[in-house]
């Protein structure tokens, strides 16, 4: 063959591509001559034509030679001229692994090699082959486990040996798109049986998506003869005419419970790959068969090729495989390549397989076959053997629905079993085509037509039973029409030798480099099931995931075995059928952003933003610290929106937040609000906040903002199934109110500025009140005084459509009185500074309710509330354990160094009697603050480390140690709240 | 993706739900002793067959209903029984 390029001569300054391997017009070509498209292989210009695949292009150029096997890196060809082919990955600009059998060609691409180094050419991982055995099955295992010390060297030079193109870390974010589908039948594979199924289904008022794998429907039709091309087409526009809606370069990869179906569209390599969730009533499997290859020695020569790879070169892109070849033929699709080849001018020696007669060797050079020896001895010159010794059965979507599959000796290959899963007894899983057997192509057709009726009269019972079992759906008069029952003409099924290993030893899976003598030795050791003979020697685990080499493994371990093809069974076929990208996983998230009705004046006000859960929050406008300093000194406004509120309404609100809470609620007085905790059932601190009383029946309720969501639902669990009969509404409001937390000295004279119907004397309006008024002109706000932050401090709940005008009056109002907003760190700051805790943050899913030191909280002379028993024991102690457990505490810590901020989650470390040390607690908040200008923490420590005084150990991440002491109270600061009450 | 009968939505895809547990009665919480409540906590009997089980409709109509699944084959039987007042455990 000649090398690359030559091929290409000037003329006019026109490159005019003269392909050597390139035939004349054919009928049933799928490329354009008159469309030439550019490109390079490994750096070099190649001229291919629109239509092409890249390996038809290149082979239409002379090139045999595609990549480097993964270990033993041997010189690797066509082996199936298409999607599976494992020797075609190849490096397509910043795109590794692409499969080059499938992938079309666009001009200008720059396609080159993987796996070879320096070149294809001169690859110097060849000396891998020096080593002869060195590469054998579970070499990795054996040779690089000990000493495990050395294990970061081995990696460093295996790394270098790694099979695979290159990932370029600079190449453009790519979106991918995701949509859901609802079709009424999805038909999986585009043959014959399969278009047939479609048009029926769709004639019969079924929606139908048929997803076929190939670029264009059609199946081996297309590769075929004048009739069966022709057929394809009729099939084809027939499906059109119907309504089938066809999805090419495209496949369903997984099916799950119900017939959920994850399809990838590659939309031709162009775009992003595109995920399409389906769920389809009824699905029918349509893959069709994948030839299988043959092992004997030199079974992986570049000129070896299966006989759909000839056909295809020959009829799809009007390439020459071969000069002079060999058919090992048992079957008709053997017998069509060698007519073919024959018509194309290349000279045939046919092998009748069916007459007894194999191949026992491909010798040759490492540019390919030179010589074939038959198994009677002869030799035969030739440049390409084409094998055609039988099928495999991808029957992976029958199996991802509980199908085993069952093998046929008679046939040499596996068939779907009885339906045995209760989602096929449905009878929602049919399969039509060369699945379900063999046939004339009238009897395929006929097949898959029945198939695709039954599957729509299923499909029609089904949306009658979805309609029904919907409530707010329409209701139907009409009675539920009977299941129809499977009534098909069964396909027959043809007698096939059993063809897999000829008397000598080759490559099982080209993909990982598995040769036959590694699957007997593998057995030879003890490997005895198929399942694990494929985990030790990889084998059916690359890029062809079996589809090529599995029935082969199984042959071959039942060789080594003596038993039965049947006996060993195969491996597990999972999703994905295909490959998957992982951005068209990922697709794009639909994640809500929330922001607050204040967030623009945030962003005009130079915040710097912090996530929160969904919520993008102010985390400060410029300096925390600063504005720590102007609360305590002046006023501050803070934005609190995303804090949980539920309205809570009805004769039964009281009963419901004496539930809820460990605090009691009855004694509360209208017009005043309440601090309260609520705990798991296993008594772990689920959330708090504040409530107010607004009437008899009628509560605000506040929670954590992290927890405002899942606190709804946890009421919603207790009053729909615990308490139906209770009288209570509970209506989330957090989005219907901005929250702005007016706080500092001055707040109440600014308040009193914008605020007219509420009287703010401090006798009239009491720490820990609620009122409900007009602030800056806006009706109907609530308004509570409490102080998260420990300064005197007004709680605004603005009817949202106000919330920036109640805003920016509160800044207007206060200019002279330095109000100015902080954000969310200043507020952490100050909370610290006043010890309360964050749950979530200073409590974990294993904090009981008294760690946090909120026993004067928990009344257990209620009769129930969620937790109850649990933090009875913890209070009390459990019957007969004589006393309560020795439960952690949350104390407030100062390191000894006020300079000294440890990282949150430090451990804190305590000597033992022995010398070593222990973990005793960790910090849990810390931060430097401002008004003490020194480190103040929270800490969780073992009980007998918690008392005041005690000094701690806190070690860094570095290893360093820092002492610290326990503080008397959790505030650090105004620890008698008197700044709260003035 | 299995699709879960929500009495009033009809069937959705699962994860659209949320399974809350096993649907067993809270036991007394004033009367109950150590093992028997953390039995009711932490213990799932998960059976490999037919069990009844409390589910709430997250993203439809927000209802928590209790439905009859077999935990090997994965399936659905019985209309789910929407409106009845059942304990749903609450762990």
């Amino acid at each position: 063959m000649s090398p690359l390029g030559s091929g290409l001569r000037r003329n006019d300054d026109r490159v005019v591509p003269v392909s050597p391997g390139r035939l004349p017009a054919r009928p049933g070509e799928v490329i354009d001559r008159e469309s030439p498209l550019a490109f390079t292989w490994n750096g070099r210009a190649v001229t291919g034509l629109a239509g092409d695949t890249i390996v038809s292009a290149l082979a239409a150029g002379g090139c045999t030679e595609f990549s480097r096997s993964m270990k033993y890196h041997r010189p690797r060809g066509i082996l199936t001229a298409d999607y599976w082919d494992p020797n075609t990955l190849l490096q397509v600009g910043e795109e590794p692994n692409v499969r080059a059998g499938h992938r079309l060609l666009e001009a200008g691409m720059a396609v080159s090699a993987q796996n070879a180094w320096p070149s294809l050419r001169w690859d110097a991982k060849a000396l891998t082959n020096l080593g002869g055995r060195a590469l054998s099955a579970g070499f990795y295992y054996k040779t690089f486990m000990r000493p495990r010390w050395l294990w970061p060297a081995y990696e460093k030079v295996l790394a270098r040996f790694a099979p695979g193109g290159a990932v370029d870390p600079a190449s453009a974010p790519r979106r991918h798109e995701k949509r859901y589908a609802h079709p009424d039948v999805v038909v999986a594979g585009g043959g014959p049986a399969g278009l047939a199924a479609a048009a029926a289904a769709a004639r019969a008022g079924a929606r139908v998506l048929l997803v076929e794998h190939e670029h264009a429907a059609g199946g081996h039709l297309r590769w075929g003869g004048e009739s069966e091309r022709a057929l394809a087409g009729e099939l084809i526009a027939e499906a059109r005419a119907a309504g089938v809606q066809i999805l090419t370069d495209a496949t369903v990869c997984g099916r799950w419970e119900d017939n959920w179906l994850s399809i990838t569209e590659r939309g031709g390599g162009a775009g992003p790959e595109r995920l399409t969730k389906a769920r389809a009533k009824v699905l029918i499997a349509a893959a069709g068969l994948i030839e299988r290859p043959y092992t004997f020695a030199g079974n992986d020569r570049p000129g070896v090729m299966l006989s759909g790879a000839a056909r295809r070169l020959l009829n799809l892109w009007a390439v020459r495989p071969g000069t002079r070849a060999v058919v090992l033929s048992a079957n008709e699709a053997g017998d069509a390549a060698a007519g073919d080849l024959d018509a194309a001018g290349v000279e045939v020696e046919l092998v009748d397989a069916r007459a007894g007669r194999t191949v026992t060797a491909a010798a040759g050079s490492r540019s390919g076959v030179e010589r074939v020896v038959l198994s009677d001895g002869t030799r035969l010159d030739a440049d390409l053997l084409v094998t055609a010794v039988g099928w495999t059965a991808p029957t992976s979507l029958l199996n991802m629905a509980g199908v085993r599959p069952s093998y046929d000796p008679a046939a040499a290959r596996f068939f779907p079993s009885p339906p045995g899963s209760p989602h096929v007894e449905e009878g929602t899983v049919l399969s039509t085509g060369g699945l379900a057997g063999d046939g004339s192509l009238d009897e395929l057709v006929a097949h898959g037509e029945a198939t695709g009726r039954l599957a729509a009269a299923r499909a029609a019972v089904l949306a009658h039973r979805l309609q029904v079992a919907t409530a707010w759906a329409a209701p139907l008069s009409d009675p539920e029409p009977p299941y129809p029952p499977d009534e098909r003409a069964r396909l027959g099924r043809d007698p096939h030798p059993e063809l897999y290993r000829s008397g000598s030893d080759g490559i099982v899976d080209l993909s990982e480099d598995v040769s036959s003598r590694d699957l007997h030795n593998a057995a030879a050791e003890g490997f005895d099931s198929v399942e694990l003979v494929k985990r030790w020697t990889t084998a059916t685990m690359g890029s062809a995931q079996g589809k090529l080499e599995t029935v082969n493994v199984v042959a071959a371990v039942a060789e080594a075995t003596g038993k039965t093809i049947a006996e060993v069974g195969t491996t597990t076929w999972r999703p994905p059928y295909a490959p998957v990208t992982l951005g068209a996983l990922a697709g794009r998230m639909f994640e809500p952003v929330r922001v607050s009705s204040l967030h623009d004046l945030h962003v005009a006000a130079g915040m710097t933003p912090i996530q929160a859960g969904q919520w993008i929050r102010p985390e400060h406008y410029g300096h925390p610290a600063t504005e720590v300093r102007n609360v305590r000194a002046n006023v501050g406004i803070i934005d609190v929106s995303p804090l949980g509120k539920l309205d809570v309404q009805g004769p039964d609100a009281t009963e419901l937040l004496s539930l809820l809470y460990v605090n009691k609620w009855r004694r509360l007085a209208v017009g005043s609000v309440r601090y309260g905790v609520m705990c798991a059932e296993d008594g772990v601190i689920l959330d708090d906040g504040v409530t107010g009383r607004l009437g008899e029946d009628h509560y605000l309720m506040s929670t954590t903002s992290s927890g405002a969501g899942a606190m709804e639902v946890w009421i919603q669990n207790w009053l729909q199934t615990e308490h139906p009969d209770w009288r209570v509404r509970v209506t989330p409001v957090t989005d219907a109110y901005t929250s702005i937390n007016v706080a500092g000295p001055r707040s109440r004279t600014l308040l009193g500025r914008l605020v007219d119907d509420v009287d703010l004397d401090p006798e009239a309006f009491k720490y820990m009140q609620v009122r409900r008024g007009t602030v800056a002109g806006v009706a109907g706000c609530v308004m509570w005084r409490i102080g998260f932050t420990g300064e005197l401090s007004y709680e605004l709940h603005v009817p949202a459509g106000y919330g920036p005008h109640v805003w920016q009056a509160l800044l207007v109002a206060g200019a002279d009185l330095r109000a100015a907003p902080f954000g969310l760190e200043a507020q952490r700051i100050m909370r610290l500074e006043k010890g309360h805790f964050i749950v979530g943050q200073d409590t974990d899913a294993l904090t009981l309710a008294p760690t946090a030191g909120l026993e004067w909280l928990i009344k257990l002379d209620k009769e129930d509330f969620t937790g109850r028993p649990e933090l009875q024991w913890a209070l009390e102690g459990e019957p007969g354990a004589g006393g309560p457990p020795q439960l952690p505490r949350l104390v407030a810590v100062q390191p000894t160094d006020p300079g000294y901020v440890p990282p949150e989650a430090c451990q804190i470390v305590a000597r033992e009697p022995g010398g070593s040390e222990r973990i005793i607690g960790r910090i849990t908040s810390s931060r430097f603050s401002p008004t003490l200008e020194r480190s103040v923490c929270l800490a969780q420590v073992e009980a007998d480390h918690a008392g005041p005084g005690t000094e701690l150990t806190i070690v860094d991440v570095t290893g360093r140690r820092h002492t610290a002491a326990v503080m008397p109270h959790h505030a650090h600061f105004d620890p008698e709240g008197e700044r709260l009450r003035v | 993706m299995l699709l879960v009968p929500c009495p009033h939505c009809g069937p959705r895809n699962s994860a659209d739900l949320t399974l809350v547990g096993e649907t067993e009665p809270r036991p007394d919480p004033s009367a109950t002793a150590p093992v028997q409540w953390r039995a009711y906590l932490y213990e799932e009997h998960n059976p490999a067959g037919w069990t009844r089980e409390t589910w709430h409709c997250r993203l439809g109509c927000g209802r928590f209903f209790v439905a009859e699944r077999h935990r090997a084959e994965n399936r659905f039987r019985n209309p789910p029984l929407g409106d009845e007042a059942e304990s749903a455990g609450h762990r």
